[in-house]
């Protein structure tokens, strides 16, 4: 098994701790099904392709995707972004992969590339169609209401909460922010680009995957890892969208 | 944040998108900053082919950072004798060594300022231009 990135210094009274959701994206991704299609879709004699992860939080899904990029894409000369709202989620993300990839290079092989994490909304930072994997764990809990991105309130508890809440509240069935991430794909992805999109059952995935494949464009969608054994709302799968 | 990073970033406001004036951000009081990381020729090989060269041109001309050469390196140029060339480790100290610790992103669309604060740009938009 490969190891898990350490996030000993990430503050989790304001970022999203990792939890079986973040495992079940690490498990996906280094899956020998999905490594395989990413070998296949990346040949190492094509140009390096760019990792997003959108929502990095504490960073530990890019960092063990930078750290394992050889084992996951075949390759190590992978480029590593992340975004996140939460400027402190960034700065802690940063901190994650850099870190793992250190250490990955001091006891294995190379890592991938880090660039940097940024703050933003989703993928709009960045330039159209040049993103050829895109990670998200959303906020996928259906809430009454959806948080804004920005808070005005000056008291520090209520910021942290504020914050912990964006990693989490998705909204009517949990899909708001995620629905905003999939209408921009066409625009985020390139032409190669894969997205891994975690959901809860309650988001329905199934609906999810009908509606992508409907879209003109012939785009694709199913089901590549799934955990949680009751039918509860806990239980997650990650969909990967794609044009073959 | 490094200044590779800044080949693949843009205005965050929709309307800018589709606009070539939006790419690049133009730095403005930026302050640079040089951090020394090991060199992976593999990834500067590979990286070039996804560098819009003329921006990468523009970017480095308004930092006042040396010219870079007119077209975008051959892989011939990248290596002498197996090893690492000189423009090839020029390339990796000014992608992935040089970075914007602070300063402001300017669109050349709309004329929005990003800020970048300790080394982390910001991209969210005050509501109302959203």
């Amino acid at each position: 098994m490969l190891p898990t990135p350490s996030t000993s210094h990430v503050n989790y009274d304001q970022i999203y701790e990792p939890a079986e959701d973040s495992y079940l994206l690490l498990d996906t991704l280094s899956s020998a099904s999905e490594s395989t299609f990413l070998k296949f879709r990346f040949p190492f004699t094509t140009p390096s392709p760019l990792v997003l992860e959108v929502g990095v939080g504490s960073g530990v899904v890019l960092a063990f995707a930078t750290a394992n990029a050889k084992h996951i894409f075949g390759r190590s000369d992978i480029l590593a972004l992340g975004t996140d709202a939460n400027e402190h989620a960034c700065r802690a993300a940063a901190h994650t992969v850099r870190g793992a990839a250190t250490e990955h290079t001091r006891s294995v092989k190379p890592a991938g590339i880090f660039g940097d994490c940024v703050v933003g909304d989703l993928a709009t930072s960045l330039r159209q169609q040049n993103v050829d994997v895109l990670i998200f764990n959303p906020p996928y809990v259906p809430t009454e209401t959806l948080p804004s991105l920005s808070s005005a309130t000056q008291d520090k508890f209520e910021q942290d909460s504020h914050l912990l809440s964006l990693s989490y509240a998705g909204g009517h069935d949990g899909m708001e922010t995620t629905n905003r991430l999939l209408a921009d794909l066409p625009t985020v992805l390139s032409e190669r680009g894969v997205a891994y999109i975690l959901l809860c059952n309650q988001n329905r995935p199934e609906v999810v995957i009908a509606g992508i494949l409907a879209r003109p464009g012939g785009w694709r969608a199913k089901i590549v890892g799934s955990s949680g054994k009751t039918g509860g709302w806990e239980k997650l799968c990650v969909i990967r969208i794609w044009r073959p | 944040m490094k200044l590779l990073t800044l080949n693949f970033l843009t205005c965050a406001r929709k309307t800018c998108k589709s606009n070539a004036a939006a790419f690049p951000l133009h730095p403005k009081e930026a302050e640079l900053e040089q951090v020394e990381t090991d060199m992976n020729p593999l990834f500067i090989k590979n990286i070039l082919p996804r560098l819009d060269w003329e921006a990468m041109k523009t970017l480095t001309t308004e930092l006042g950072l040396p010219n870079l050469p007119a077209e975008t390196p051959s892989d011939e140029e990248l290596a002498t004798d197996g090893e690492p060339s000189q423009t090839a480790k020029d390339l990796h100290t000014l992608l992935m060594e040089t970075s914007i610790q602070s300063g402001k992103l300017v669109c050349g669309n709309c004329e929005h300022e990003y800020a970048v604060k300790e080394g982390i740009a910001n991209f969210l938009l005050p509501s109302h231009m959203v």
